[in-house]
């Protein structure tokens, strides 16, 4: 069997008296697309901030490519190349949407300007802005330059997801990344993420629509308070099977194993 | 199906391969003249200061009548706000990132005392008293930067106590006594470098003038043109998504206090070519008019809101109210009074045009 690209062994995360991960495991596998479903409250952010820089885990282990990792800050995690869409989606309202595109990785002018002064190459920021952008089909944005904070909940989100696409290298993490998007933008998403795959590029997503879940995931993980209860193969059980073993309904050895 | 490249999806997105793909157009509806104005100004919330500005200036035009409108007049306007000024662009730097720094005028008084003492009483080369200077303003800043990063004190209150350490240390190291011109004259005349100007006719330029729009063309330019600029404005609008989206916010806040303290020392500088003398009594209200001049140029308290240039015409919107209303005749403290009003309206307007989204 091949190693997995990511791994996480024994997470524990305790905010107070709170434990939100309890010795979590983890595994993406290269080029797959893995879904995380769980009740609300089972630790699935909890999980993808460990893996993503976000908090520190108080105990376990991560591995990237074999190696073990820890990361103090998510630029970290980015750096090597872990993106991630989060839920608030981690944009600045008042400023463009080339601005929030680009956030810490902007494209200098090339020559003097760029390399003494620091000066930024608006326009090819505002071109790289505009195909990502029509990539994921959000045809309703008019102006590249207009603040985030005048786009509906579901341009937003097309915006975070868009970054996310555009920069990650080897893991890309979706949390909740069509809860807000309409019709047509969900499916660019879901084409998008099959998309990334097809590069190579693993997945990880979140979600509670089991109909996309089910569409697109190689393999699902179930959390279950605050821990791996299962992994399973969409294509061998049922979307009632697997929300009974998220919500306690159903035991994993009443499943035959994925 | 997760197997097919171009999956076909729910049955509900069949009709998505014919929908529209071009870029949405859309007209626009006549506004009126009230929200014409609305929308321009929301769109560019500098244009709100300029035109309070050139508006005081006709009105003094007229009350004051010639004297206010010489060329005099107007560079000595200039030449009197030309400390605040600096002060206030530090103060938009710290502003913008949602914080607030009550120590810029304490910072400014402690350096040129600093560079007074080293140059005047101790003999030391002026060049290198200046460069102390810079040095001390820079670690004043990181000092607040320190406090608010790493100690986690909201800035108003971080600021707050150095305000006061500072004020008291320029005090026991100038022993509260002034270091008179004519000593500076003698024994370190670049320290009034900033004090000797140039004559257009009867306008007169002071190089402290011009350090101050040098320091507002450089600011404009580092907020806007780079990297980093972009990454003051993000932190202002929301750390934690700054954070998350990948900025050292904490380095970025850091760096933004220490530049700030650095121009305070650069005010320092000015100031002693534009009192004449060291005072360590002097300024005392500058942290508040340099805030002043930031709110007047509508720069938002929450942060992330505003250009740097504003608050280069709120600082001479300060001093087109001062000279007109002193020309006029009036009194000191209806120059106070009106002020105030001025802060109050200021941000009225500055709300009224916030309720237009783009």
């Amino acid at each position: 069997m091949t190693e997995p690209l990511l791994k996480a062994r024994g997470l524990v995360k305790r905010y107070g008296r709170v434990t939100a991960l309890d010795h979590a495991d983890f595994d993406l596998m290269p080029g797959e697309i893995l879904a995380v479903i769980g009740d609300n409250g089972a630790g699935k952010s909890s999980l993808i901030k460990a893996i993503s820089g976000a908090t520190v885990p108080d105990e376990g282990t991560i591995t990237l490519e074999g190696r073990e990792v820890s990361y103090a800050s998510p630029l970290q995690a980015r750096e090597a190349g872990i993106e991630c869409v989060y839920q608030t989606l981690a944009l600045s309202p008042a400023l463009s949407i080339t601005d929030n595109m680009f956030c810490g990785r902007e494209l200098r002018k090339p020559g003097v300007m760029g390399k003494w002064f620091g000066m930024l190459d608006q326009k090819a920021m505002e071109k790289f802005a505009r195909e990502k952008l029509s990539e994921l089909g959000l045809m309703t944005i008019q102006n590249i330059n207009q603040a985030v904070e005048t786009l509906s909940g579901g341009q937003r989100q097309g915006v975070a997801v868009a970054r996310a696409a555009a920069f990650g290298s080897k893991v890309i993490v979706l949390d909740e990344p069509t809860a807000a998007l309409g019709v047509k933008e969900s499916r660019k998403v879901l084409d998008l993420i099959q998309d990334v795959r097809s590069r190579g590029t693993p997945v990880v997503l979140i979600s509670h629509n089991m109909p996309h879940v089910f569409e697109v995931a190689d393999r699902i993980h179930i959390h279950r308070l605050g821990r791996r209860l299962c992994v399973v193969d969409p294509k061998s059980i049922s979307m009632s099977d697997a929300v009974a073993l998220m919500t306690g309904a159903m035991q994993p050895e009443q499943v035959s194993a994925a | 199906m997760s197997e097919s490249p171009t999956p076909g999806g729910q049955e509900y997105e069949a009709s998505l391969k014919d929908s529209a793909s071009a870029v949405a157009e859309f007209e626009h509806a006549p506004r009126g003249m009230i929200g014409t104005i609305q929308h321009v100004l929301h769109g560019n919330p500098t244009f709100v200061p300029v035109i309070i500005l050139v508006a005081s200036i006709t009105v003094f035009g007229f009350i004051a009548g010639e004297r206010f409108f010489s060329p005099f007049n107007l560079s000595l306007i200039m030449q009197q706000v030309s400390i605040i000024g600096i002060l206030a662009a530090a103060q938009t730097l710290i502003i913008l990132t949602a914080g607030i720094d009550l120590s810029v005028a304490a910072i400014m008084v402690l350096m040129s005392v600093i560079s007074g003492k080293l140059a005047v009483e101790f003999g030391v080369p002026a060049p290198i008293a200046i460069v102390i200077s810079f040095i001390g303003g820079i670690a004043a800043g990181y000092l607040n930067g320190w406090l608010v990063t790493k100690i986690k004190l909201p800035p108003f209150i971080a600021t707050l106590g150095t305000w006061n350490v500072f004020f008291a240390l320029n005090l026991y190291l100038s022993g509260a006594q002034s270091i008179r011109g004519a000593d500076i004259d003698t024994t370190a005349p670049l320290l009034k470098f900033f004090g000797q100007s140039i004559a257009i006719g009867s306008a007169r330029l002071t190089y402290g003038t011009l350090l101050m729009i040098a320091v507002f063309v450089a600011l404009w330019y580092v907020l806007n043109k780079t990297a980093w600029g972009r990454h003051v404005y993000m932190i202002g609008d929301d750390k934690e998504s700054a954070e998350l989206a990948g900025i050292r916010t904490d380095r970025t806040l850091r760096q933004v206090y220490m530049l700030a303290g650095f121009i305070c020392a650069l005010a320092a500088w000015a100031s002693i070519g534009r009192v004449g003398s060291i005072s360590p009594q002097s300024f005392y209200e500058g942290n508040l008019e340099s805030i002043t001049a930031v709110v007047i140029g509508g720069i938002s308290l929450f942060g992330g809101r505003g250009s740097i240039m504003g608050a280069l015409f709120g600082a001479l919107i300060v001093g087109v109210f001062q000279s007109g209303l002193r020309l006029a005749g009036v009194d000191v403290l209806w120059q106070v009074f009106a002020i105030g009003w001025l802060i109050i309206i200021a941000v009225a307007i500055d709300q009224w045009i916030r309720k237009v989204s783009a």
